[in-house]
């Protein structure tokens, strides 16, 4: 039997794919920007499927952004896939080494401790003048697989390929973890940590592993959106735009990997036009939107889809 | 099986366990009785890992699981349930019963120790619906089942692996009185006790009459008897301080 | 030498400023177990209506002294009107959700504040300059310190012992520390919970105004200010132990002490040195210096 999600998670990207020949520049770049996000969402996820909330992944989001934008300064290559693959093996490297201590905490101690730690990147980078300060730096990709594209008149549609199948992939990879029995998990540890201990489960390590992933995630995304915008500066470590992936989190709701991409989607779509109309609501908008939900949807605007499904089975 | 020797854990002025030994074999079935306080829960704590003892060791099936994570001794084959049921509130009943079985099936976290995995005498996830009745409530999440359905899949995921020594904390305590034999009735009925030993704590003193052929009697964190049940009932000092307050709490 | 006294002095008053934004929200947390980040927003608001108020006020042509006055108004304006239309309007639907949704609810509250102080003040600077010159300075080993730094640190001992004593010595207090303690007893003895969590929450914002308040005549009054203070503030409440009054002061002077020789010293490491102690502090002692027990859940 086919699985719905999966199928319609193809369809989607396939869609956008075609769709990304005839769609304007702007459309081209906001789809992306929301992909990019989604990515990092998709991590907030699994970590909210696991119980946890952390204010402090733009930690790991900016680590991704940055390993991307200094593979040229370090390793003087700027080759696309090359500039993916460092932001997976530093995000995985240093989110393996502080989920040690991490996976000790729950609720608001982990959301403050991811704080802590995504507060310190940002007083790194923003003194650091090596890497340009606050300001940050221009990114500048120039080749893919060693092709060199940049100059080919293509490189915003290659990138934006590049973006959504990572997302589509990522997608389609979380949905059959999320399945499998290790992945259902996250759930358990959720709801009751333990029972899980006194079935013999260490909920230390599927948090561990969770927080992994989600940092990863986070890194890829962080990675994309370095790559797409070209540009990446230490405001993407402030507690400020944790606290975004956090508001999509909320808003999409946890129930379906799509959720994330739909949020996002949604997200930077009304932050656009707010930026162009009406920069000074543009958060009083997103608060009461969040109050809203936590209010009358708790289980985020994904939920307006299943919720009918439910209904009638019962 | 199970060999606790010189046990004792204290709470800042409270003694909750005071040096107890106990040996306890297969094919057993042992109540704990005493009032509130008295060091049953915490004993079944420190054989679960829950609590650490402050001194004195626990030897499962000749393995040093003193201090040992809860995780580590439930491998081993130690499982237990809880007073207040410990459940997966947002699934049901049915994905309940089949995250225990799938934790307890994998591999995750034995903490590097293979051998440890259970041998399994399990059963399947529809037969334990069937032998706790639970059928009906299968598609039920956790949270809106009856209070003494509860309990009862609290007790069936302690189950489905198939224990080797299994811990009930209060089997029958919220459960109706006239269903408090039924459900005994199942508990033995699914458990193989040629190959198991149950302990469980329990006030009724029917209860412990009925389904144990050996009672610990526990007083300010001592035992005060230890041997066949009949004669543990009987036993002076546990009619003064154990059954003299049981009797008064248990107002059935 | 120099350096040392100046790292003393700088790190103490650095510590007071610490104290003071950050004993209303642990106060909050202590008996509502509210992590509240819209505390810097009333941190911002109490700087903005102290700007703008007493400004206009000393444009009036009144006597310049007369602006400490207006500032202290100002905390308790914002305090009494902000602390109880967000407590009674939302807060109080909310009590019964988990602790990490309370903390998502404040920071939509912080959200939509940030830019309702936009749309009030608009996004240029206000400053507030009279009061810092007017109490003169003091001179030690040869380096000058601006007296309102002196006034810091006082207001940070008169509202840390202030406190104290209310907790400690009064009815009101007494029954703040038996929430704190354990709301379910508290509340089977009778204790108005309701109230208390009234009472506490228009007091945490009148703290946080009033820290708002008394930066102002230090920086300039901008976007922004609420969510820099805010995460230093979290700092010193998750380092002293979530809820506990001494270990906010505890917090605030190890803090404010290390940043300041990171600043004198390791300009480089200025933000990270915080949460650096942070971290450190966590990894040693997870609940922070002074945390409560744990107790059995089964």
């Amino acid at each position: 039997m086919p699985d719905k999600t999966l199928t319609f998670t193809s369809i989607a990207a396939l869609t956008l794919v075609i769709s990304g020949g005839v769609l304007p520049q702007w459309a081209i770049f906001l789809v992306t920007v929301s992909l990019c996000y989604g990515t990092v969402v998709l991590g907030m996820i699994l970590l909210a499927r696991t119980g946890l909330v952390s204010f402090g992944h733009g930690l790991y989001y900016c680590l991704g952004a940055y390993s991307a934008g200094t593979s040229k300064l370090f390793w003087g290559i700027s080759d696309l896939i090359f500039m993916l693959l460092t932001a997976i093996i530093l995000t995985a490297t240093i989110s393996f080494a502080l989920g040690f201590l991490l996976r000790k905490y729950r609720s608001i101690f982990f959301a403050m401790l991811s704080l802590a730690f995504s507060m310190i990147l940002y007083g790194l980078l923003s003194k650091s003048s090596y890497l340009g300060s606050t300001d940050g730096f221009n990114v500048t990709t120039q080749t893919i697989f060693g092709y060199d594209f940049l100059d080919s008149g293509y490189a915003r549609y290659i990138i934006f390929l590049i973006t959504t199948f990572t997302a589509w992939l990522c997608c389609f990879l979380m949905h059959l973890y999320l399945k499998s029995n290790k992945g259902r998990l996250a759930d358990a540890v959720k709801d009751n940590e333990l029972r899980v201990e006194y079935l013999g489960a260490s909920a230390a390590k599927i948090i561990h592993t969770n927080y992994v992933i989600s940092a990863v995630l986070a890194g890829l995304g962080g990675a994309l959106m370095a790559i797409s915008i070209g540009h990446i500066d230490p405001e993407m470590s402030y507690w400020t735009t944790s606290g975004e992936f956090v508001f999509i989190t909320i808003m999409a709701g946890t129930s379906s990997v799509l959720a994330p991409f739909f949020g996002s989607m949604l997200f930077t779509t009304v932050r656009s036009f707010a930026y162009e109309y009406s920069p000074d609501t543009w958060q009083l908008l997103l608060g009461t939107t969040m109050l809203i939900i936590i209010i009358f949807l708790p289980d985020g605007l994904w939920s307006l889809f299943t919720r009918k499904k439910k209904h009638r089975s019962v | 099986m199970l060999q606790v020797k010189k046990l004792c854990k204290t709470f800042g002025a409270v003694t909750a366990a005071e040096n107890l030994n106990v040996n306890i074999d297969v094919n057993s079935t042992i109540g704990l009785i005493g009032s509130n306080g008295a060091g049953k829960t915490t004993f079944l704590n420190m054989i679960t890992g829950y609590l650490s003892p402050d001194s004195g060791s626990i030897f499962f099936r000749d393995k040093n699981i003193t201090g040992k994570p809860p995780r580590y001794i439930t491998r081993q084959g130690v499982y237990r349930s809880f007073q207040i049921p410990q459940l997966f509130d947002s699934m049901t009943t049915e994905e309940n019963l089949e995250i225990s079985k799938s934790i307890a099936a994998s591999e995750i976290s034995i903490d590097g120790n293979q051998e440890a995995k259970v041998e399994s005498k399990n059963q399947s996830v529809k037969e334990i619906l069937e032998k706790f009745q639970l059928t009906e409530f299968q598609n039920q999440t956790a949270s809106n089942l009856p209070e003494g359905t509860r309990k009862l899949l609290d007790i069936a995921m302690a189950l489905i692996m198939g224990p080797n020594l299994l811990l009930l904390d209060e089997p029958t305590s919220g459960v109706a009185a006239e269903d408090k034999f039924k459900i005994m009735d199942m508990i033995m009925n699914v458990v193989e006790t040629e190959t198991t030993a149950i302990i469980f704590v329990e006030h009724d003193m029917e209860i412990i009459k009925k389904y144990t052929n050996r009672t610990l009697a526990f007083f300010n964190g001592k035992i005060i008897a230890d041997g066949a049940t009949k004669e543990v009932l009987s036993h002076p000092s546990v009619k003064a301080n154990v059954l003299g307050l049981t009797s008064q709490d248990s107002k059935l | 030498m120099n350096s040392i006294v100046a790292i003393i002095i700088d790190g103490l008053v650095y510590s007071s400023w610490l104290f003071i934004v950050a004993v209303g929200l642990t106060l909050i947390y202590g008996v509502m177990k509210i992590l509240n980040i819209a505390h810097g927003s009333f941190y911002a608001i109490g700087a903005y209506t102290a700007a703008s108020l007493t400004g206009s006020w000393l444009a009036l042509g009144y006597d310049q002294s007369t602006a400490f006055l207006i500032m202290l108004f100002s905390a308790v304006l914002v305090g009494f009107t902000l602390g109880p239309i967000i407590e009674r309007g939302i807060l109080k639907y909310m009590y019964q959700r988990d602790e990490i949704v309370l903390v998502l609810v404040t920071y939509a509250l912080f959200l939509m504040l940030e830019d309702i102080i936009k749309l009030i003040w608009g996004v240029n600077p206000y400053f507030l300059y009279q009061p810092y010159g007017l109490l003169g300075s003091f001179e030690i080993v040869e380096l000058t310190y601006p007296n309102y730094n002196l006034l810091l640190i006082g207001c940070a001992i008169t509202i840390g012992c202030f406190l104290t004593w209310f907790l400690q010595k009064t009815r009101h207090g007494k029954i703040l520390l038996a929430v704190i303690h354990d709301r379910e007893i508290a509340s089977t003895q009778g204790i108005n919970v309701d109230r208390v969590y009234f009472l506490t929450f228009t007091l945490g914002t009148v703290l946080a105004a009033l820290g708002g308040v008394l930066t102002a005549p230090m920086i300039s009054v901008q976007p922004g200010i609420g969510a820099e203070t805010i995460v230093m503030a979290f700092a010193v409440v998750v380092v002293g132990g979530l809820g506990s009054l001494p270990g906010a002061a505890l917090a605030a002077i190890l803090i404010g002490l290390v940043r300041s020789g990171a600043v004198h010293l390791f300009p480089d490491l200025d933000l990270f040195s915080i949460y650096l102690v942070m971290a450190t502090v966590l990894i040693f002692k997870p609940k922070g210096l002074f945390s409560a027990q744990e107790e059995r859940q089964i």
